[in-house]
């Protein structure tokens, strides 16, 4: 029998970038707010430099209620599925953010108008075919406030191209006007990312420091950046990685009226007769309980918002909660994050130590900031080259074809060359299709005998011409910064991601969006969704930045209209 | 001027005095004594025992074991291999531990590669040449061993990809998990080694910084507890 508690006004399912940022408005606001986490608070003492743990096998990330429910993939669904062993996000009070790369950027205006843009400049004959993308139902200036509010609420690290107008060559020049600059300076350079900077300006490219939610100094009584190189995949030993954990949650905690529950593993959400949210679901350890609230905020990884979706059915919503209209999993995609390109160089690099974050970027061949006239795509690349290594992937480094990959040979070759490849992300614009889509595995269970998420979903003609492109470019730069050898990754499959996006998107719409431009359902009105799940473009960076700025949007529409929302 | 190369071998003769008050401290070896038995084909023995008590698998598991490794990062001309940095106990220990899993693909693995060598090379792996070694391990790496009837579960590279990314999680990890003693791996590719701060001298080009010497775990900053056990995705799994 499962225990009925208190009626909350909001229940907040996910306290991570998104859930961990709406949490703090709305307790401000005076409403009375829990928050419901699959995964357990950790802290700096948890995050040790140690490869083995964070990368080989994982930790944090893999001892997750994730892990149970990894969705399956098919690029078709005449494909045989496929299920990766483990999930990519991870579940803890500020979610995957513990561990990311903490790359903060703000999506480039062209991103929110995508299909009026590529109009008015090349023909709406240049959208690629089958694809569902739309406009954003408000442009960059309507986000640019948030953007702001969550930049200097929570610490990002950056050099400033564009405010007000007056653009830095040495920040990001193609970036949208800002009001103001980032609180702190950018993360330091190192000889090697001042070098490949001095190729590219020597190439007449625009390159500056990446944004980071990473503080380059003393922030709000936190430490700086130690540069110590387990960044990737580890958590911060300083907390000096601006997760919800250490920034807005403490800060909505104080409030006294915000509630952190741990290991509330949420199976579903509960309907009334007229076709409200009424209640969140959960299980902590075998025992079931159900948290009613007056609103609800689905704010979980892409995945989990949609498969809570699917999975919530009523008489009122027999496809799934909010899925009437058939959107909930449709407009799904994820960014086009392989297809990296790796480079040998005749002299050492020093990129022992650093993080992906600590890096130079070139915008020059991203989104629409270069004439696409003569071109067979829409949309671009941001190249971004960065210091890190750790000993055991250095010891698994490519061996360019010089030498074998074992024995004595390959032992003098690294002995050589660890400290002398180089690999740039490459992140890619990608467009939403009606043939890339979500829904529930008909085969695959979680341990509770849920059905798990199925992704079906493959790279489009638009995807393939932008990698192609870009990786002509990383090639062209590295070889300008004296690299001796150069090979390029596959673009690889459109499998569980860190980067997913779609499924409940957001517009104005209600035929081809399934939440409106504040973030709310079109069909149930006190049920919210925050997360990548809303957003129908991908930008050609990661998203974070965008779902926390979305999500204080939303919170804060709520708390403005909460009678309105609440009923 | 002197080399950080050379610099590193001064801290890693260093580091070896400073490792006999570690729980599983081994005693410093030159590094060409090994170096000189790999060399005639013989394995360094002993690898296991210099550990501790074998924790997963049979001591002619271990012997077999090591002999391949031997051939992976052998110990030659440019210093100990991967046997010396004792990434024999890092598999043991795994297979042990967090890599349970696995320990089935190992018994099995290894004894298809010995009913290989038999039936191919007519004589059991470690009594090879080092030459007849290597050529049967790429026969074992490149998938051509499959079908020959020695019981490799689906594909040999598979095996070998599995047995190569361990041996080089047990030379170049964190000897926490005992591998890379001595440092051995670290020394061998440059890592300056585990700091919990880096300068931004540290950082350029050209700089020589003082290799650190130590696990992530021999400072107090760090809770061991959530470094071993169980196997990844079986714990803190809220589900009855």
């Amino acid at each position: 029998m499962p225990t009925t508690l208190e009626t909350r006004d909001v229940a907040i399912v996910g306290l991570g970038a998104a859930g961990g940022i709406a949490a703090l408005p709305l307790a401000e606001a005076g409403l009375d707010v829990v928050g419901l986490e699959a995964g357990t608070w950790l802290t700096r003492r948890d995050f040790a430099p140690d490869e083995i743990r964070n990368n080989v096998r994982s930790w944090p990330q893999a001892v997750q209620k994730a892990n149970h429910e990894v969705p399956t993939h098919r690029p078709r669904p005449d494909a045989p599925t496929t299920r990766a062993s483990s999930h990519p996000m991870m579940n803890a009070v500020g979610g995957t953010m513990l561990h990311y790369w903490a790359q903060s950027w703000r999506l480039n205006p062209w991103d929110f108008r995508v299909v009026s843009e590529t109009t008015r400049r090349y023909g709406r004959s240049r959208i690629p075919a089958g694809s569902t993308v739309e406009d954003w139902p408000f442009g960059y200036d309507e986000l640019e406030p948030w953007y702001d509010k969550v930049e200097w609420e929570t610490g990002v690290s950056g050099r400033a191209g564009n405010v007000q107008g007056r653009l830095d060559p040495h920040g990001n020049v193609f970036e949208g006007p800002r009001q103001r600059d980032y609180p702190m300076p950018p993360l330091r350079g190192t000889g090697f990312t001042d070098l490949m900077a001095a190729a590219a300006r020597g190439l007449g490219w625009r390159p500056f420091p990446g944004p980071a939610q990473i503080n380059s100094r003393q922030f709000q009584g936190r430490a700086p950046c130690a540069y110590h190189g387990f960044c990737n995949r580890g958590g911060c030993h300083v907390d000096a990685k601006n997760s919800t954990h250490l920034t807005t949650i403490p800060r909505a905690m104080e409030t006294k009226r915000f509630t952190v529950v741990t290991r509330a593993h949420v199976v579903g959400l509960d309907v009334d007769a007229g076709g409200r949210v009424s209640a969140v679901r959960y299980v902590t350890d075998g025992e079931e309980f159900v948290q009613p609230a007056k609103v609800v905020l689905l704010a979980g990884y892409v995945y989990e918002n949609v498969r809570l979706l699917l999975l919530s059915k009523s008489r009122a919503f027999p496809n799934g909660l909010s899925n009437n209209g058939g959107q909930v999993g449709r407009h799904y995609f994820s960014h086009a994050q392989g297809g990296g390109v790796s480079a040998l160089f005749p002299f050492d690099l020093n990129t022992w130590y650093g993080l992906p974050a600590q890096g130079t970027a070139v915008d020059d061949f991203a989104d629409d900031n270069f004439d696409h006239g003569g071109l067979d795509f829409i949309g671009g690349g941001n190249l971004w080259v960065y210091s890190d290594r750790r000993p055991i992937s250095a010891a698994s480094m490519s061996t360019f074809g010089r030498a074998p990959s074992w024995g004595s040979a390959w032992k003098a070759f690294i002995r050589q060359h660890a400290d002398r490849v180089n690999t740039a992300y490459l992140q890619k614009t990608t467009l939403p299709y009606e043939s890339n889509y979500l829904d529930l595995d008909p085969d695959v269970t979680d341990p509770l005998g849920q059905p798990v998420l199925r992704i079906t979903a493959d790279y489009q003609a638009n995807e393939r011409a932008i990698n192609d492109y870009v990786q002509d470019r990383m090639e062209h730069w590295y070889r300008a910064a004296g690299a001796v050898e150069v090979q390029r990754g596959n673009l690889g499959s459109m499998g569980p991601t860190t980067h997913a996006f779609g499924g409940t998107r957001m517009g104005d719409d209600r035929e081809t969006n399934v939440v409106d431009r504040w973030g709310f359902s079109h069909e149930v009105p006190n049920l919210g969704v925050l997360g990548g799940s809303v957003m129908g473009t991908s930008g050609a960076r990661n998203p974070t930045l965008t779902i926390q700025a979305l999500a204080w949007r939303t919170a804060d529409h709520l708390a403005r209209n909460w009678k309105g929302i609440a009923g | 001027m002197i080399s950080r190369r050379d610099l590193l071998k001064v801290a890693g003769a260093a580091a070896a005095s400073v490792a006999a008050d570690r729980p599983d401290a081994v005693a410093a070896t030159p590094a060409d004594a090994p170096a000189r038995e790999a060399a005639h084909g013989q394995p360094a023995a002993g690898a296991a025992p210099a550990g501790g008590p074998l924790q997963a698998l049979t001591a002619d598991e271990a012997d077999l074991l090591t002999a391949i490794v031997a051939r992976l990062i052998p110990a030659d001309a440019t210093g100990p291999g991967a046997v010396e940095a004792g990434s024999i106990t890092y598999i043991d220990r795994a297979l042990a531990g967090a890599l349970s899993d696995d320990r089935e693909a190992y018994r099995r693995g290894l004894a298809a590669i010995e009913r290989y060598a038999r039936s191919s090379r007519g004589a059991p792996f470690r009594e090879l040449s080092p030459v007849d070694q290597d050529s049967l391990l790429i026969d074992v790496e490149t998938g051509g061993a499959t079908w020959a009837g020695a019981g490799f579960d689906g594909s040999s590279a598979a095996f070998f990809a599995m047995l190569k990314g361990h041996t080089w999680q047990g030379t170049f990890g964190d000897p926490f998990y005992g591998g890379n003693r001595d440092f051995i791996g670290w020394d061998l590719i440059g890592y300056p080694g585990v700091r919990t701060s880096v300068t931004a001298e540290d950082q350029r080009l050209g700089a020589v910084s003082t290799p650190v010497r130590r696990s992530a775990y021999d400072t107090d900053m760090f809770n061991k507890a959530t470094a071993s056990a169980a196997p990844a995705g079986d714990r803190r799994a809220d589900h009855a």
